[in-house]
């Protein structure tokens, strides 16, 4: 069993994010950095598939050298390869990554086999675009179903599960496949210590990516209009428990 | 080329999707500001009950896709359809909805069609340099608003005007059809004022038996009742909830007032919670007419989750928490004293 | 409904104030524990802001790890952590684990000697454990790399959160105090050099008094009024690993002493079923207090930074060589957490020297949290701490070239790797050297001097050029084979005293502090602040004690009588930075009195040796003739103006040493002249350079003569230390109340002087101790405390080369302090015999200064 997941490096910000002086990114100079929190799962997901079924788990991600860091946290987890597309660190559009890491997979697979499995996070903690996953699996002509919160394999078949409003819809991929996970597939595993001075030692794949930029372009980042919330205050303690029931009254919302 | 505003409607074997309305809504904006038409797409034939919603919220025509294998929802074979349509119409914009599901298959499209896709936009800004779009986007949830333009589909050079990113030109025709969702709760659902009688036309999709590969083969329902994306009232707990049992009383408020319980995502970490009562940017994003938040500090990620809520009520023992100070009500106190007494007063009025 | 900003019952509901008596920034440990001890001392009118939100504003009080190991070889540091340690226990906030400092070296294990007797001198319970002992403790330690552990039973973990919240309730429940959370101070205001007013993000109030004790963010509030709290935010970095089946299994918050594994420079202690892993041990990682995020912008809060695993990655292997457990344990936190550090590692406490009114309580640890508010409380208070001499934490004492960011940052990167290292006493500074240096320094280097630091002057300790002299004194040359004790000290000291008593020696004294004050009021003003008369005639000069208002040693120096209004004071390099401060806080406003300081201006040199006066004769006049440098001619204590070799001097006959010479001070562009002048003059006696190893300690112990800050401090009076003149002066003094009291009252201690009769250790090695704190005890061991709870330790110890014996400065009580009793010194935990040999000031070298006054 061979899995790959694919990881992005995003700041961890806190109450509020600043933006830097040319609009074009986030400021962190303060800020740490975490692996986006679905693909954090996916990681997770990996591990436990390959724990369960044997192989191997690689992580890749398309980032600035200092992704290096989430790559690690990867391997600090248990996965055991690891591949770096470096950029300098630019914001890349979707279809851009999206064709740099469909090229780094078909490189990886042509010399070390197909992966059976392929995991995104079902959009990224910063920018969101929800697309690279399946514009990967679509250039591989693999199928992927988005929002995953299970995953079982059996058989060269991926069971995958996914919930909605109306309940659970059940999918069932021949590998190889791809699916975009969504948190909540798993309670991710923090790393050990011996974990982590493991991962120190995982070698990482350095590759050059190059592709195309595609059709969407950032022109600037804006915090949103501010939300001008004058708070009511009901009160304090126990003392607010009228006020609060004569408000739920007031929305309707006590019937 | 039609050169119309298409708005994929998402629906679930036949019962539209709310946010569906709301991509009528804005795309009825986009038709009139671009001065072209309105028009929906429903995939599966179970879809065409969809056409009511579509004509009252002004579309003026309505495509029913139909194929033997579009009985369910099934993101390549719906996304394939799209493609099609967008071959067969070429509208100026295909619009879907802000959800998992409408992002899925918009991005099935995109990478069907080659082009750019936008999720999330908030606002359209058409009629830019080489006829590329201008729009805003959420980002982080919603906490920052990025800018961009957007090329359409088609080969060749696009204008993408990459004002200071070093990323060049993009590709695509910026006069090609746009993909992009609008973001959930970004537009108020309201139907059109004087709404026509729309043309439904059959759209015999094309598909390959290969795309049956992504078809649901089986469904687990859920059981009848409210869900924490749909509830009317949510009773929310943090870290400040103290344990797994201390969200009994959050669990009797909400039983009190058909509401559900939700947690931050903190909560979900220490295990006292499953993550399908999260509230959050990777958890589910509530908009219920009141969101009580208890003992929540009101981080990002959370935030993102709770603001579209209609109102919200902290209760909180620090008057600056994050949560407190963007709520529109606070109670300031320990929510294992505050939550039983709105419990008890509830109960005392309804005895008389 | 009503719109308020804030309401929780803690927190007032009136407006926001317009003045206050006093005003605190910052809700942490020291403010909350300050406005606690203020009220407990009368204080009322009272605010309370931090910019962050109760109780937790953001600052390291919310993110430390809270424990408390009593033991500090340091007086100071000890005694103000013991009294902040029993403030936690009488606040029901202190949970006693024990703890354990872990010996993987043998210089450790020799260390825990050293701390054996620390913990004897100030009453702390302590023992040595074998390997296997403490594994029977900790089960779950690798006791194979260990050779041994210092256990001390106190130790434990604090609530700081708690025991501030409870001590601001105790203000608030008073009626003395208001408290403002998310108020951030945008600026404050002073009025003819003192704080008038603190602008607010709330609005602006009027105080007072205004305390700074804002961590970390100090220095940058500090900066709004001009003034400086020398620290720099640090990164302390700290991981929470978890889940641990035998901690969990203990059901407890604590229930396996605290490791502290001081080789390696890191601790783990137990927090419920997880251990929290901190090291010391990491690259030095600054933070300038401008850069610390905003509580929004930051992930968890401002002083917890994002982890960086790489600076970790060391200390995690070690802790698993030590605890196995912890390899699989998860790493669920970590944090790069900041905290303060200042360059001697000590607090910055007091009124700071710029803004009148205007107080620094910063950089303090939470062990010494509650005891360090006390202590500025009871400064606030009473003009002075009563609890302890505030030496090392006072904010006066740094220069102005170490409150730059240079030397901070230069010299907390040097001592942050020796948060759990083994400093030695007379350890020297490797960073931010030759800062300052006497017009002397090339001739000093070519003599080979080694120079020791004295708050950035290079002074010669010793000059290798001297070793000849070994040749002449052969019994100088005693080695000291223990490394320890013969570290930073060589036995050609013992030369150089022996060739200065033969003859004649020159010891550099650029170092010290010259201040003059100048006009009609300079009379008045100094005899309010020094004990003795200072109305002398012209030509003359004083030694006196500085008193604090309760009577102790504030101070001690020397002042000349230039001319009728002009003074000038002199001081050592030491306590230059405290004296300024003292003298010139509070000079009369109407002009009266001019204070301008000469220190850079002068250079000195102590000539000093039976040949002195002799050398120096050759090549002095004054007014055009040889001059009268005989104590008949210039007595002892005379001041004149002279020419030595052209070179205009000022000339004081006086001597540290005990011997007969003059002081010689000179404008520093004729520094170099004058010292060459000297050398030629006394070639034919065969003058020697000597360091401040016969200045300072051997010269000095000889003679009995006392040290400030080390047998001077605040807690003991001038009678005590034999320095009370017979007659007290008429005018009023700073002090006078308490001294004349004192003078009343039965002696509770004096100071002695004692000699070691036997230096053989139990290891069949002479030892000799370096005079940090050592204890003495009775033959039996028995520690001796004076009826005020002060206990007896060496404030100097040093070898006595003209006297054949190793000699100690200690204060005893009363039957104790007789001559020719036994008693014992503890020193690297091992009892060495000791004799009284002398009780009150007299020396033992020359008790009647014949040679001084001949």
């Amino acid at each position: 069993m061979r899995i790959l997941v694919c990881v992005k490096r995003v700041p961890a910000p806190g109450s509020r994010i600043s933006i830097t002086a040319d609009g074009l990114a986030v400021d962190t100079a303060f800020l740490g950095f975490t692996t986006s929190p679905h693909e954090e799962c996916a990681v997770e997901a990996a591990v436990q598939l390959v724990e369960a079924h044997g192989g191997s788990a690689t992580v890749l991600t398309l980032g600035p050298a200092e992704a290096e860091e989430q790559l690690r946290y990867a391997a600090s987890v248990g996965v055991s390869n690891a591949v770096l597309l470096a950029t300098d660190g630019a914001d890349w559009d979707p279809q851009r990554t999206a064709a740099a890491i469909t090229a780094a997979i078909t490189a990886i697979e042509d010399r070390d086999g197909v992966f059976d499995l392929i995991l995104f996070g079902n959009e990224s903690a910063d920018s969101g675009g929800f697309q690279v996953g399946v514009r990967v699996a679509r250039h591989l002509d693999r199928p992927i179903v988005n929002g995953i919160k299970g995953i079982s394999i059996a058989d060269g078949i991926a069971t995958l599960e996914r919930p909605t409003d109306a309940g659970q819809e059940v999918y069932e991929l021949t590998m190889p496949a791809v699916a975009g996970v969504k948190e909540g597939i798993n309670l991710p595993r923090y790393p050990t210590l011996k974990g982590r001075l493991a991962s120190k030692k995982v070698q990482i794949a350095i590759i050059e990516p190059s592709a195309k930029p595609g059709g969407q372009v950032l022109v600037r980042l804006e915090p949103p209009a501010e939300l001008t919330t004058s708070t009511t205050m009901l009160g304090n303690g126990p003392d607010a428990a009228a006020a609060v029931v004569d408000l739920l009254e007031e929305l309707g919302v006590l019937r | 080329m039609s050169g119309a505003v298409l708005v994929v409607l998402e629906h679930d074997r036949g019962t539209i999707a709310p946010a569906a309305l709301e991509a009528l809504t804005a795309g009825r904006a986009l038709a009139a500001q671009l001065g072209t038409t309105l028009e929906a797409l429903t995939v599966g034939s179970n879809g065409d009950s969809l056409v009511a919603d579509a004509e009252s919220f002004g579309a003026d025509v309505i495509h029913q896709a139909h194929h033997a294998l579009l009985t369910d929802y099934n993101p390549e074979a719906w996304g394939e359809v799209v493609a099609q349509m967008i071959t067969a119409t070429q509208p100026a914009v295909v619009l879907a909805t802000g959800t998992d599901r409408g992002n899925e298959v918009l991005a099935q499209a995109a990478a069907r069609c080659d082009s750019a896709f936008v999720a999330n936009c908030l606002t359209f800004e058409p009629g830019q340099p080489g006829g590329t779009f201008g729009v805003t986007r959420v980002r982080w949830g919603g906490s920052l608003i990025e800018r961009a333009t957007v090329a359409g589909t088609g080969t060749g050079t696009g204008t993408g005007t990459a004002t200071g990113t070093g990323t060049g030109t993009g590709t695509g025709t910026g006069t090609g059809t746009k993909l992009l969702t609008i973001a959930h709760h970004a537009v108020d659902a309201s139907p059109a004022a004087n709404p026509g009688a729309g043309t439904a036309t059959v759209f015999e999709a094309r598909l390959d038996p290969s795309v049956a590969r992504t078809m649901i083969v089986a469904r687990v329902e859920r059981p009848a009742g409210v869900t924490l994306a749909t509830a009317p009232v949510v009773v929310g707990g943090g870290r400040g909830v103290g344990s797994a049992d201390g969200f009994a009383p959050l669990q009797s408020l909400a039983d009190l007032l058909g509401g559900v319980v939700g947690c931050s995502r903190a909560v979900t970490n220490l295990g006292w919670r499953n993550h399908t009562d999260q509230v959050g940017q990777t958890g589910t994003r509530i908009a219920p007419d009141i969101y009580i938040a208890c003992g929540i500090s009101g981080a990002i990620q959370h935030w993102v989750g709770a603001m579209a809520s209609k109102k919200i009520l902290a209760i909180n023992t620090d008057p600056q928490a994050n949560m407190v100070t963007k709520s529109d009500y606070a109670v300031i106190g320990d929510l294992h004293q505050v939550i039983p007494a709105i419990t008890a007063e509830i109960e005392r009025r309804r005895a008389t | 409904m009503s719109e308020v900003t804030s309401s929780a019952s803690d927190f007032p509901t009136t407006a926001f104030p317009t003045t206050a008596k006093v005003v605190i920034v910052g809700a942490g440990i020291v403010g909350n524990c300050l406005v606690g001890h203020l009220a407990r001392l009368g204080w009322t009118d009272m605010v309370l802001i931090d910019k962050g939100p109760l109780p937790n504003p953001g600052g390291s009080t919310g993110h430390a790890s809270n424990f408390i190991f009593p033991t500090d070889h340091n007086k100071e540091m000890a005694a103000i952590t013991l009294e902040s340690q029993r403030q936690y226990v009488e606040l029901g906030m202190n949970n006693t684990c024990g703890g354990i400092e872990v010996a993987r070296t043998p210089e450790r294990m020799e260390e825990f000697n050293r701390r054996m007797t620390s913990a004897k001198a100030w009453g702390i319970e302590a023992s040595l454990l074998t390997p296997t002992e403490i594994k029977e403790m900790v089960p779950f330690i690798n006791e194979k790399i260990l050779l041994g552990g210092y256990y001390t039973a106190s130790v434990s973990v604090v609530d700081s959160l708690q025991t501030g919240t409870l001590l601001r309730q105790e203000a608030i429940d008073k009626g003395v105090l208001q408290v403002f959370a998310t108020t951030e101070v945008m600026d404050l205001e002073t009025t003819d050099g003192a704080i008038s007013a603190v602008v607010t993000n709330k609005g602006r109030i009027e105080a007072e008094y205004v305390v700074i004790a804002c961590g970390v963010w100090s220095p940058r509030i500090a900066a709004m009024a001009g003034a400086t709290i020398p620290l720099t935010p640090a990164v302390h970095q700290m991981a929470d690993v978890g889940p641990i089946d035998i901690l969990q299994q203990s059901g407890k918050e604590l229930a396996y002493p605290i490791i502290r594994d001081m080789d390696t420079f890191c601790y783990e202690r137990q927090s419920a079923g997880s251990m929290e892993v901190g090291s010391y041990a990491h690259r030095p990682i600054f933070m300038h207090p401008d850069d610390i995020p905003s509580i929004e912008a930051s992930a968890l809060t401002p002083t917890e930074l994002p982890f960086t695993p790489d600076d970790f990655d060391q200390q995690f292997e070690e802790a698993i060589d030590l605890m196995e457990m912890l390899g699989d344990a998860e790493i669920k936190y970590a944090i790069n957490g900041l905290l303060s550090l200042t360059p001697d590692a000590n607090p910055v406490l007091g009124e700071t020297i710029e803004v009148k009114n205007l107080w620094s309580a910063a950089a303090v640890w939470i062990k010494e949290g509650p005891g360090c508010a006390q202590l500025v409380a009871e400064w606030m208070t009473y003009g002075y701490p009563q609890m302890c001499d505030p030496h090392g934490s006072d904010i006066a004492r740094f220069y102005p070239h170490e409150r730059t960011e240079e030397h901070i940052l230069a010299r907390c990167a040097e001592h942050f790797n020796k948060t759990y290292g083994i400093v030695h006493p007379r350890e020297q500074w490797a960073s931010r050297r030759g800062m300052r240096r006497s017009p002397f320094f090339a001739r000093e280097e070519a003599l080979g001097a080694v120079f020791f630091d004295a708050r950035g002057w290079e002074r010669p300790q010793w000059f290798t050029s001297n070793e000849v002299l070994f040749e002449k004194y052969p019994q100088a040359d005693t080695p000291r084979p223990a490394e320890w004790d013969g570290r930073w000290w060589s036995p050609i000291t013992n030369a150089e005293h022996l060739a200065m008593r033969d003859s004649v020696g020159v010891v550099d004294l650029t170092a010290f502090n010259e201040f003059d004050f100048t006009g009609p009021g300079a009379m008045a003003h100094l005899q309010h602040i020094c004990v003795n008369n200072v109305d002398v005639a012209p030509g003359k000069s004083i030694y006196t004690p500085l008193l604090t208002p309760a009577g102790g040693f504030r101070g001690d120096l020397t002042i000349q009588r230039l001319a009728p209004d002009h003074y000038r004071v002199i001081t050592g390099a030491f306590d230059g930075g405290r004296d300024n401060y003292w003298f010139t806080r509070d000079l009369p406003a109407d002009g009266s009195v001019t204070f301008t300081d000469m220190s850079q201006s002068l250079c000195t040199i102590g000539v000093w040796g039976p040949n002195a006066v002799a050398t120096l004769a050759k090549i002095t006049t004054v007014n055009g003739k040889p001059a009268d440098l005989s104590q008949v001619g210039s007595p002892y204590g005379s001041v004149i103006d002279a020419l030595i070799d052209g070179v205009p001097v000022t000339m004081f006959r006086i001597s540290y040493v005990g011997e007969n010479g003059w002081e010689i001070y000179t404008r520093v562009e004729h520094g170099l002249h004058l010292w060459d002048s000297v050398f030629e003059a006394g070639a034919e006696f065969g003058i020697i350079p000597v360091g401040i190893g016969v200045y300072a300690v051997t010269g000095r112990i000889e003679k009995g003569y006392r040290l400030m800050g080390a047998e001077l401090e605040s807690e003991y009076n001038p009678v005590e230390a034999g320095l009370a003149r017979p007659k007290v002066k008429s005018a009023d003094f700073i002090g006078k109340a308490a001294y004349l009291a004192a003078r009343d009252e039965p002696l509770a201690a004096t100071m002695c002087t004692l000699s070691i009769t036997d230096h053989t250790s139990a290891a069949g090695i002479p030892r000799y101790p370096v005079g940090g704190n050592e204890p003495i005890v009775t033959l039996d061991g028995e520690r001796i405390v004076d009826r005020k709870g002060r206990v007896s330790r060496v404030t100097t110890a040093g070898a006595g080369p003209s006297l054949g014996k190793f000699l100690l400065l200690a204060y005893l009580p009363p039957e104790h302090a007789v001559e020719a009793n036994k008693l014992a010194i503890m020193y690297m935990n091992e009892l060495f015999p000791v004799t009284v040999e002398r009780v009150g000031s007299k020396a033992l070298f020359d008790p009647e200064d014949a040679r001084m006054k001949s």
